[in-house]
């Protein structure tokens, strides 16, 4: 399959590529690891003028820790997140979906930011950055907005990013003591997009009971969100296995699954409540370990 | 259609190309220089059948462009022997039966052998998690496993010899 021709520029920095973005506002798509990208451009589902490769463009795939939070490039590749043992110390959850993405080769190039941007509707990230409670940094030639991951995924790849707009950074705020996060998903094949995805983020307090808690889902919606309902159910209740089923039961409630390939929508709401207990049960076990 | 001009270090040897920038980097090896042991197999990121290293990274190079690789070095399967000697991952795959029909051989010799750079001494599962984007419809892995460990061992035994030899002389 031969995409549709276009022109190709590789800036040298941030500021070249903002430019031409907002120059060729329209036309243009950014290409960072390409493994999205290339594939709606050999189906020619994606015809853009010109692509902006981010390759040479310095600063945006560091991993790095500030007193409230991680910041992650958003050109940091799934390999990278993979490998990092700080970020998985203090992040198990990031470790937990990046070693399901795709497989080896796909996560040598794949991107956060480009899979965020991107916003598959059945994509992992979305839903562990909705349970962290991430935010993005957006930047373009007028400047910068810090956006929460809450509010960011609209429909199936439609996003509040602007189309001459880079998502340079994710912000995850450093969980308190007491806490633990953990991804769980199901796969029909090996390196297959999820049939359901779970992202589980919680802390508990000095009383033992949930003080905080967030719930991502993927893959059973027009888009990844935040399972509220469920949210609502276990903040400030002890926790325990009949808590949790109940939370994951009414977080398959609120899910809006398809009928498709990858099974009936009934099957795939059962889906989300085992998927979703055993996350819960897995932050919980990491919260208390 | 405007083209670009590239330069590329393949099996070590530069090349340089005017290329349009929709070109994929299988079809730079395959069809602009001749080196046709890189395959196509599903041509969507899936089969692995055209994995090669892309400045030490395994990629898919269907799925990349040959713009995107200016600059780059690129290893592909003609570039893993030494002379008439087989690298010790296309010996172990003779050795084992590691392939039938072959097509998807390219692919996985050179997803193994980075893997074995990073992890000399895999378990099973760490090789068949690592070969999980390169898909043989023959083999049933099986072989495949056993080519790698085959490898692998023998890697580890030359190099521990390399470091047996070269120990007096450090001494």
């Amino acid at each position: 399959m031969i995409p549709a021709a276009f022109d190709y520029v590789r800036p040298a920095d941030i500021g070249e590529a903002l430019r031409i973005l907002k120059e060729r506002e329209g036309e243009a798509k950014i290409l960072a690891g390409g493994y999205s990208l290339l594939p709606l451009l050999k189906l020619r589902l994606a015809q853009p003028a010109l692509l902006v490769d981010l390759q040479s463009v310095g600063g945006l795939d560091g991993i790095t820790r500030t007193d409230d939070d991680i910041r992650i490039g958003g050109r940091a590749t799934h390999a990278r997140i993979l490998e990092d043992d700080g970020l998985a110390a203090v992040l198990p959850i990031m470790r937990d979906a990046a070693a399901g993405i795709g497989d080896p080769q796909i996560r040598n190039w794949g991107t956060i930011g480009g899979s965020l941007a991107h916003a598959d509707p059945a994509a992992d990230w979305p839903a562990v950055v909705l349970a962290l409670r991430a935010s993005f940094v957006l930047r373009s030639a007028d400047g910068e907005r810090v956006v929460p991951a809450r509010g960011f995924f609209l429909d199936p790849f439609q996003t509040g990013i602007e189309p001459a707009e880079i998502l340079t950074e994710v912000r995850i705020p450093i969980p308190p003591a007491r806490s633990g996060s953990a991804y769980q998903n199901l796969e029909r094949r090996a390196g297959d997009f999820s049939t359901v995805g779970a992202a589980a983020a919680l802390t508990l307090g000095a009383d033992g009971r949930i003080s905080e808690v967030g719930i991502g889902l993927t893959a059973v919606a027009d888009a990844a969100f935040a399972a509220t309902q469920a949210e609502d159910a276990l903040r400030g209740a002890t926790p325990g296995d009949e808590l949790i089923r109940e939370a994951a039961m009414a977080a398959s409630r609120q899910s809006r699954p398809a009928d498709d390939a990858h099974g009936p929508a009934e099957y795939k709401r059962a889906m989300v409540t085992e998927m979703t207990f055993r996350a819960l049960r897995a932050a919980l076990g990491r919260a208390m370990a | 259609m405007t083209t670009k001009h590239i330069t590329v270090t393949v099996n070590g040897e530069a090349h340089e190309a005017d290329v349009e920038p929709r070109l994929l980097l299988v079809h730079l090896l395959r069809d602009t220089f001749g080196l046709t042991g890189t395959h196509v197999g599903c041509d969507t990121s899936n089969c692995g059948a055209c994995t090669v290293h892309v400045d030490g990274r395994t990629a898919k190079s269907c799925t990349m462009l040959a713009v995107q690789a200016d600059g780059a070095e690129i290893k592909t399967i003609e570039g893993m022997a030494a002379g008439a000697t087989l690298h010790p991952l296309q010996q172990s795959f003779w050795d084992q039966h590691g392939l039938q029909c072959g097509f998807c051989t390219p692919g996985m010799i050179m997803q193994s052998a980075w893997l074995l750079a990073r992890n000399p001494d895999p378990s099973e599962d760490e090789i068949r998690e690592g070969i999980s984007g390169n898909l043989c419809r023959c083999t049933g892995y099986v072989n495949i496993v056993k080519a790698i460990q085959q490898a692998a061992a023998e890697t580890r035994a030359a190099a521990e010899t390399q470091t047996g030899a070269a120990a007096p002389a450090a001494g």
